[in-house]
Parts: structure tokens; sequence; C-alpha cells
């Protein structure tokens, strides 16, 4: 809850503004049981009419300056609660966009997503209804309690005594639900995430029958779902009707002690009469208050996840400069070790360098650490031991920004988002259209101009309307649209005909000559012309060095060749 | 239109809460039970204040204590009456709402493949969660609310009638300017309700894709610029949202104001008749607040009409899922599919994702029990769109695929998956242990089998080395486990079905070939009297295969063996050659 406070800051005079329309729209209104109260007591029973008129047009007058106030005061706090919501989603997005690949897979996709939209719009709820109801309800009800005191001490008394009896069970209730209230959000994560793998899988779900087990699945997160969300409505349920039975007990106590007050004297049946109005004010006031309180809890429960988020301890800090050394190489890795669990070590001393221009393949079999080697150049995860230098310059002291605007990469797998190609390719950067069809046509992908509308036409939701092969090449085109200074393609072309990757190499040597790459790949093929190859198994490096040095240096790396290239070519 | 869709979906909704009449019929009784009790407080209140009205020391005791002790009971029943109400009326919305989201999730998995790639998941997500919620919500405490003021507004305006019929003219007045105000109102901010469900809908749907490709964003240094574009979607989900709020919130205050007035004119009114001498002050007492317990409804009913706008809108959306038309059902007697023999023929077929674009073309050929066919030829030749009409993901537009004689639109669904074992190259987990994972298409697996099947596909030895071994938990993302491993994962998956029929889609593109070797051998033994499609683009990996086709333009180019296809040096011979382009120069 502290967090937003900080959110709401920078708008305190303007909620305070729609705060004291809405307390003049709240006095207005209380003022009308008091003119009421005059015109029956006072001005009925002597039978002055114009009095009975100027009251009963007060009255009215009252009603209206209410209704305007109310409108505006509205109004504001919609605005002002919208606008605290955007820029609170606003750094959620931020925050969420920055974290480290580690602290995203402790949180899940499926978390992140609902604590952006369903949390968000929760606290939104609390702070409109907050402001909307938690005004008016305070106010008509000390207001009430207030003209109570005025108007006979004693009478008041009697409900003051029963209002530390509400506050216990408003207390209660929130203390009880709130717990709930967070577990209920953690149960909808789940609901999403089997949702979402659904979604994702339908394909294989759908190949293996097992729709079935799936809808099972469904049913009893669905089902807990239901169970959580049911409990803490029961729990809140209960504020309502207690609350109500205290209030109306204490006017049953009103109506005998004013009973003895009016029979001694002590005061106008009239005032009872006001009572019981001011009671019913009270009544519907502290009914808001209430579920004012139900809102704070399932909004408490919302704002604590958003906050669980915001502050997350940044990952990966820039490192201030220390030194940067002359060097001619482009990319140097030092001895370099890393493990994503901190225990074993999924990288050992992993040493190259490569000068500008040059070209760096990985091999190895599944699992080697060819992908890990690409994560850590990119600075997505930090290397445990050991120096990574780009231009002599530890990557850790390079600004974000500034070092990833020097690569263009292709992950395995990658990210195709629903949009144009065009805009697939251009990614965000606003790149002009000649830079995208240079890009395409080096990358081979020359399936774009064949389709309708070329870089306008549409990719649906992951892509699902391209081919393997058609997504590896829009890929390779959004590396290269950059004009990188590093290019950096893992397992990038695997899907493609082993044609189109050997034109795909030509491209790429005859026009991006200057850009360093590295390359991992499965095929000999893709990775012989490189200045240098990297043979990795199991984190560890197996052999370093040009093709034909490992020919003749690296069994391992011979055997690959000979398997994939040699026999192929004597059965040729 | 607009009134049809309105009757539509109320139509469509009471079918939710029509399911649990009884819960509903005892709601209603305790809603009656607890208002009559609660209104029959101030009648009681009115009697004893006529009682204290003598004046000082001559105030009617005996009457003033039944009343109060009338009342308090009356207080105390109608409290635990509401409380027993409110847990049957949430009890029944979340069973409706529980439901609602049955019924989304089980149209969903019986949606054509197709369906998901139209829509983002995030958009669906933003039905099933949100829409259902606000639909619910509604549901739970509006219907609750609007039950009681129907009840409380009836007994209130029969117990003033019994007061002082005269007043009621009042009501006359304001009443009508009450229901016609919020009809208005509601007609006003329907649509801006259906813009706010819809906006944050689209702005889950970006959240969602985009996390999802958060890894490339950072990589490309394009936080800000997709930070702009959250900020758009962002805005306009806020817009959307402030305009329907600051619009829906006028109910509220204008019908008070409406009430304030009525209750001026009341007490007006009333002091006229007074003066008259027709009412006594208890009465008008008495009169005045059943005049505000009057109003108190029709402001809540006024409010809620608003809220339920919002309500509307929502259902609008949860409903076009539950309503989108599932993949077409089994043909009528269509056959369980027993005994696979294996025998797949495809005659001159013809098939296109859209109308007017075909992908294939007359496209034959005759796969017997037990062979490898390999499917090859460039990318997007449609390739996976054979497998895609095999699996019967989607229907042939002309011509016909068979399977052991039969046309596989005869045959379940069901059935004719479970025929065959499919490996795509897209690997799909799920958050679950590396266990579930792999036993996921065979359930009650042993752990035996899993270890066997994990070692066939050459992972048992990485998982081994996991600290948790087979109870590692799998995320979404998995950065730690390599795309080659999840094929390996996913192989294993496939390892452990015992289908007929084999289908290998590019399953290990991300596999190292040495790694690869060693499946294939697994494999063999797995293939063994299967019939296999494989799709590959090593084709060092398929020389083996019985029968190649090969791909071109959605039609058959050429098919044979690989030493036929070598020997005619056509387009087979072309692709083959092109992998050692790069040896030769």
């Amino acid at each position: 809850m502290g967090r937003l406070r900080n959110y709401i800051r920078p708008y305190y005079t303007y909620i305070f503004l729609a705060v004291m329309i809405k307390l003049s729209g709240a006095l207005l209104e209380l003022w009308i049981p008091d003119l009421m109260e005059k015109m029956l007591d006072i001005y009925v029973p002597l039978g002055e009419k114009r009095g009975i008129w100027l009251c009963g047009g007060g009255m009215v007058l009252c009603a209206a300056g209410c209704l305007a106030l109310n409108i505006l005061a509205n109004r504001m706090s919609a605005v002002s609660s919208g606008k605290i919501t955007k820029a609170l989603r606003h750094d959620l997005f931020a925050k969420l966009e920055g974290l480290s690949a580690r602290q995203m897979d402790a949180l899940t996709v499926s978390s992140a997503e609902s604590r952006l939209t369903s949390d968000t719009y929760n606290v939104n709820q609390l702070l409109a209804r907050v402001q909307r109801l938690g005004i008016r309800a305070p106010i008509l009800l000390l207001g009430g309690v207030g003209m109570m005191l005025r108007m006979d001490v004693p009478l008041a008394l009697v409900l003051i005594a029963l209002l530390p009896l509400i506050v216990l069970i408003v207390w209660w209730v929130t203390k009880t639900s709130v717990p709930l209230y967070t577990r209920q959000q953690s149960v909808l994560d789940r609901v999403v995430r089997t949702v979402q793998e659904n979604i994702t899988g339908i394909r294989v779900i759908k190949a293996l029958s097992k729709t079935d087990y799936e809808r099972r699945r469904f049913r009893d997160v669905n089902g807990e779902l239901t169970d959580v969300e049911e409990k803490a409505g029961r729990i809140t349920s209960i504020t309502n009707p207690a609350a109500t039975l205290v209030l109306n007990l204490g006017l049953t106590l009103v109506v005998v002690a004013g009973a003895y007050r009016v029979n001694s004297g002590g005061c106008k049946s009239g005032v009872i009469v006001a009572f019981l109005q001011y009671f019913t004010m009270i009544l519907n006031a502290l009914l808001g208050v209430t579920r004012i309180f139900i809102m704070f809890s399932k909004g408490q429960a919302s704002a604590n996840r958003v906050a669980d988020v915001l502050n997350l301890p940044p990952d990966l800090e820039v490192l201030p400069v220390k030194k940067t050394e002359a060097t001619e190489n482009h990319i140097e890795f030092r001895n370099v070790s890393f493990s994503y669990t901190g225990k074993g070590d999924h990288l050992e001393h992993v040493s190259f360098a490569l000068k500008h221009g040059g070209c760096l393949g990985i091999l190895g079999p599944t699992g080697a650490g060819k992908s890990t080697l690409v994560n850590l150049l990119l600075r997505l995860y930090d290397r445990r031991e050991g120096e990574i230098l780009l231009d002599g310059r530890d990557i850790r002291t390079i600004p974000t920004e500034e070092l990833r605007q020097k690569f263009g990469v292709v992950f395995q797998n990658d990210f195709v988002m629903r949009g144009t190609i065009g805009e697939n390719i251009s990614f965000f950067r606003g790149l002009p259209e000649e830079d995208l069809t240079h890009a395409a046509g080096a990358a081979q992908a020359g399936f774009i101009a064949e389709k309708e509308g070329g870089m306008a036409a549409e990719v649906t939701a992951r892509g699902n309307n391209l081919s393997g092969g058609q997504k590896q090449r829009l890929l390779i085109a959004r590396a290269l649209a950059g004009k990188p200074d590093i290019l950096v393609l893992d397992d990038a072309s695997s899907a493609l005909d082993y044609r189109t990757d050997a034109n795909l190499r030509h491209a790429l040597s005859r026009e991006y000559a200057g850009v360093t790459t590295i390359i991992v790949a499965q095929r000999v093929s893709s990775l012989r012309h490189a200045d240098e190859i990297l043979v990795l198994d199991d984190g560890k490096v197996l052999g370093q060095g040009t093709h034909e040095h490992l020919m003749n240096t690296c069994p391992e790396y011979a055997l690959i060749a000979r398997t994939q290239m040699g026999e192929g070519k004597e059965r040729a | 239109m607009e009134k049809k869709r309105k009757s539509w979906l109320l139509q469509r909704l009471w079918q939710y809460l029509g399911r649990n009449r009884a819960m509903l019929a005892l709601a209603l009784a305790l809603s009656i039970g607890s208002s009559l009790l609660s209104l029959y407080g101030p009648k009681l209140s009115g009697r004893a204040i006529n009682a204290i009205d003598l004046g000082a020391g001559q105030v009617d005791f005996d009457t003033v204590f039944r009343c109060a002790i009338l009342m308090a009971i009356c207080y105390a029943c109608s409290a635990g009456l509401t409380y027993l109400l409110n847990g049957v009326m949430i009890h029944l919305s979340r069973t409706v709402s529980r439901q609602m989201r049955h019924d989304i999730f089980e149209n969903l998995t019986s949606l054509p493949v197709g369906f998901f790639d139209r829509y983002q998941t995030g958009d669906l997500i933003s039905i099933l969660t949100y829409d259902v919620d606000t639909v619910n919500q509604s549901l739970s405490s509006d219907l609750l609310q609007i039950l009681q003021s129907v009840v409380t507004v009836t007994v209130s305006f029969f117990m003033m009638m019994s007061i002082a019929p005269e007043l009621e003219t009042v009501f006359f007045v304001t009443i009508p300017a009450t229901i016609w105000f919020t009809r208005w109102l509601a007609g006003r901010v329907r649509p801006l309700f259906r813009k706010r469900s819809g906006k944050l809908g689209a702005l889950n749907g970006f959240v969602e894709e985009m996390l999802s490709g958060q890894k490339t964003i950072r990589a490309y240094g394009r936080e800000e610029a997709v930070l702009e574009k959250f900020d758009e979607k962002n805005t306009e989900a806020v817009d959307a949202y402030t305009v329907a709020e600051a619009n829906g919130t006028v109910t509220g205050p204008c019908v008070n104001f409406i009430n304030n007035v009525s209750l001026a004119m009341v007490c007006l009114l009333g002091s006229m008749l007074f003066l008259q001498g027709k009412l006594g002050l208890g009465d008008l007492s008495s009169f005045v607040q059943y005049s505000r317990k009057f109003s108190g409804p029709i402001n809540e009913v006024a409010n809620i009409i608003a809220e339920l706008q919002s309500a509307f809108a929502a259902a609008e959306r949860v409903f076009s899922l539950i309503d989108a038309e599932p993949e077409a059902p089994d043909a009528v007697g269509a056959k369980e599919l027993t005994k696979v023999r294996g025998d797949v023929e495809l005659r001159h077929v013809d098939f296109g994702y859209e109308p007017g674009k075909p992908i294939i073309q007359d496209l034959s050929f005759h796969a017997k029990p037990g062979s490898l066919t390999a499917i090859v030829g460039p990318t997007g030749a449609g390739k996976t769109t054979i497998i895609n009409l095999l699996m019967r993901f989607y229907d042939v537009d002309a011509g016909e695929i068979l399977l052991d004689g039969q046309d596989i639109r005869t045959l379940t669904r069901d059935s004719l998956r479970r025929a065959y074992t499919m490996v795509l190259q897209d690997t799909w987990l799920f958050h679950g242990t590396i266990f579930d994972n792999i036993a996921y298409g065979k359930p009650g697996a042993t752990m035996e089998e899993v270890v066997a099947a994990a070692k066939a596909a050459h992972i048992h030895g990485y998982i081994s080395r996991l600290p948790q071994g087979y109870d590692t938990i799998l995320s979404d993302n998995g950065s730690s486990i390599s795309k080659g491993q999840k094929q390996l994962l996913t192989i294993a998956r496939a390892m452990l079905l015992d289908a007929h029929m084999l289908i290998l889609d590019e399953a290990t593109s991300n596999v190292d070939t040495r790694t690869e070797e060693k499946i294939q051998r697994s494999y063999r033994s797995l293939m063994a009297g299967k019939t296999c499609f494989v799709i590959a683009h090593r084709l060092s990996t398929i020389r083996s295969a019985d029968h190649i086709l090969v791909l071109n333009g959605g039609q058959v180019v050429e098919q044979g063996t690989h030493e036929s296809l070598m020997a005619e040096k056509g387009f087979y011979y072309d692709l083959y050659q092109a992998q050692f382009d790069s040896v030769a120069g």
C-alpha cells in the first residue's frame, strides 16, 4: 500500500479539490433533514405557511446544489483514478520489460499478465470508489452524529456507544478477508496459465486426444477459484447485516430512551422523529463505509501483488567504467563461466577473441551451452566468472541501451508477433521501408514479395500462418534490418532447406562483410567458413580453431563433419 | 437491433440463472422475508412515537416497550435472513460464473485450431477472467439489490398507502421521472461500457504477446518503443474506462436529486395535510421514513442499471466466445477407428486455408502400412499442411483422404488422432514436472516407462543431472532449458505412445546431428511396423525412406526412393546437392 501512495501523491491537490466539492455536496445534503425538522417542528405546529414554503424551497435548492457538486466530483474522481492507474500500469509494464529472464521465470508470464490487468483494475476500482463513496459516507456519518449531538446529547450518546462494536466487526472482516483475496488472485494466475497453455498447445492437445483431460484440469482449478471466491464473499457479507442490526437495535434504544426524555420533558417528540431520519442516513452511510472496507480488502491484496513486482531488486545493473583496453578485438571472452542455477556449470572457462568483421561459429550437441553463450554476450544474464569485453570494454559497464543497439539477434524459436510482416521486421524501430526490403532480400525472404500485400501482409498470432522456414527468414531479416555491428544467429536457419541456407550464407558474406558474426548451428556447412569455430559439449570447450584445424585436432568435430558432409558427398 | 440484442442477452443470462432455479426461489423468499421484517420497523417506531407524542408525563410506556421489543425482534430476524440471503446469492453467482468459465473453456477446447491464430491469447483470457467477473459481480450484488429493492418499494408503497394515500401523488411525478431518466442514461452508457471491455481485452492481448517476446525485445533494446505502444493501449483503455465511469456515475446524484425533491414535496404536502388536521405528527414521521425507504431502493436500482450496462457489455463478449463455431461435429454415425493397419491414401486433394488461395492442388499419394514416407521440399511448399490434413485439423476442400480404405471424415476425430503419434517442430511444454510432461500422452505411465522413453530420446542424462531430476518444474519460458532439449522432451513424450502411425514434423530441427542420429536408432525401433511420415530438411536423415514425396508449390513434383530421385537429377537432386554447396565453394 505504501508504494501506491507515491502514485497518488501528484494528485493530492486534485483529489483534495474533488473531496472538498464532494464535502460541500454532502453538507448540503445534511442540511435537508435539518430544514425538514424545522418545518415539521417549528412551522407546522405554528401553522406558519411562509416558513413551511421557505423550508421546502430550501430543501429543493439544497438538492439541486448537491446534484451539481456530486456530478462534478464523481467526474473528477474517475479522471484522477484513471490517471493513477495509467501511471501504475506504465511503471509496472516498464518494470516487467526490464526483468531478467531469471526473474520472469520465477514470476511466470501468466501472473505478470494478471497483475498488470486484473490487479491494477482492482486498485483502480478501489481508488475510484473510495473517492466517490469514501468521502460522502463518512461525512454523512459524522455529520449525522454531529447533528444528533446538537439536538439531544443523551440520545446521541446511545448511538455513539454502539459505534465501537461496528468498528470491531469491520476490523475483523478486513483482517480475515485480505489473505483470502490474495489467495484468490493467485488461484486466478493458475486459471490464466491453464487457459494460456491450452491455447498455445492446442495442436498437441488435440493430437493426443487430451481434450477431456485438459477439461478436467480446468474444472479443478476453476472449482478451486470458485471456492475461494465464495469463502471471501461469505466473510465480507457478514458486515452488512451485522452493522445494520447493531444500528437498528440502537434505534430501538433511542425510542425507549426518548420516551423517558419526552416524559420527563427533556425534549420534544419531534426530536425523535428527526433522530429516526438521521438514523436512516447514518445507516446508509455506514453501509457505504463498510463497502469501502470490503473493496479495500480486495484492493489491498491486489496492490500488494503489484508492489511485489515493482519492488523486485534491479538485476544486471550497469557498473561504472573502470578501464577500457586498447584492442583490435571486437568481442572477447576471457575464461567465462556461468551457471543458471548456481549449482554446477552450464558454461566453463570459455575464451575466444573475434576481430571486427570476423565470424565465430559455435557447434555442439543439444544442451552444450551454445545459447547460454549468446545470452551472456547480450547480457541477458551476468557471467559468474571471467570477463566479457566489447572493444576492450567490460559489457557490464556499457549502458544497456547502447549495448543492445550494437546487436542484431535471432534466437532459437524467436518471437513473431501479430501484425504485418513489415512491423515484424522493423520491430518497433521505425526503420525505413527500403531497409526492410533490403534486409528481407538478404535474408532470402522472397516469399514476402509473393504474399498479397507484401510487407503489409498480415501475420497471425505467434506467426502461425507462416511456415517454420518463413518465420526464420523473417527473423533474420529483422536482425539485419537494423544494420547491426554484431549479428548473432542462434540456430536461425535450421528450418531452411539447404539451398536457401546456402544462398543466405552467400548473401551475408557479400553484403554484410564488415559485420562481426556469431553463428550457432547444427550443420557444419553453416559454420565451416568461420574464422574460428568453438566446439562445445556440456559447457566445456572441446576444440577451437578453423575448420581445417579442427578436422585435424578435434575428433568430435571431425566426426560430426564427416557424418554430415563426407558421407553425403561420397554417396552423392 | 439494440433492443433485440438486449433481450437476447437477457435470455442467455437467464439460461444460466435458470439452471439454479431452486436457489433463486430461495433467495427470493429470503429477500421478501427480510425486507418485510425491516419494513415493519418504521411502522412500529411510528406507533411508539405516537405513544410518546402524548406529551411530558403522559407517555404511554406500555405501548412504547411493546413496540421496542417487537422492533428488536424484527431487526434481529431481518439481519439473520439477510445474512442467509447473502450466502445464497454468493453461492448462486459463483456457481453461475463457474459454469460460464466452464462453458467458455469447453468451447475453447473444441474450437478448430485456426481460431487461435486469429485471436490474441490475452484477449481470450481477458474474457474468461475480467468479463466473466464483471457479469458475475452484477449478478451477485446487483441482482440481490434489485430483488430487495423491488420488495422494499412495493411494501413501502402499500405502507404509505395505508397512512396517507394523498401523499402518494408526489410519486406519480418522481417515479416516472426516475424511470425515464435511468433508461435514457442506460442507452447512453451501454456503448461506452462495451468499449471499456473491448479496450481492456486489447490491452491484455498486447501485454500477453509482448511479455512472451520479452527476451527479444530486450535483446533489441526496444523496451522504450514497446512501452510507448503499451502507453497507447493503456491510454485507450483508461480513457474508455474514465468516460464510461464518468457517465455511469451521473445516475446516482441525479436520482438522488429526484428523491430529495420528492422528499421536499412530501413534507410540504404532508404539512398542509397536517394543518388541515388530516394527518397526525407520528403518521407524518412514518410517512417520511417510508418515503426515504422508498426512494433509497429506487436510487439503488438506478445506480445498478448503470452498472448493469457494464455487465451487458461484458456478457456480449462472454457469449461471443461460448457461441464461437466449434469444429464441425463428427459425421452422424462416425465410426470409432479400431485395429489400425496404417494404410493412408490421398486422392486428388485440394486445400487452402483461405478460399481462393489454394496451398495444395490435386495431391495424390499412397503410403502402405509400415512404410516410411518422407516429405521434402522448399520452405512453404505445403509440407506441414499435409500433416494438418492427415490429422484432420482441417478438412480437405476437394478429393479425399483414406485411412485403411475409409474416408477419414467418416471416422471420429478422437480415434483418428489417437491413431497417430505426432512430434512437431513447435515444442509445447506446460508448467509441471518433467515427469508429467513426458507422461502427458499416456496417463498412468510408470517411472520406469518414462525413464525408458527419456533414455530413448537421449535426454535422460540431462534430466538426471538436474538437482530435482524428473521432479524439476518447467516454467513457461524455461530459459535454462534449450530449445533442443525441449524437442527431446517432446520426443520422449512421443516415445511413450503406442499409436500405429507416426508423424515427425521437423521434430529434431534444433537437435544436433549426432544426437539426432542416436534418436533415429530409437525411432527405428519405435517405427517398426508403423506407417511413418517424416518432414525434414536434413536430407541425410531421410535417405532410408521407402518413399520420398518432393513437394513444390503445393504439388508433388517428384516421388520415389532416394536412389531413383538422385538418378533423375531433377528437383530433389538439386535440393540434395545444395547442402554441399559451401563444401564445394
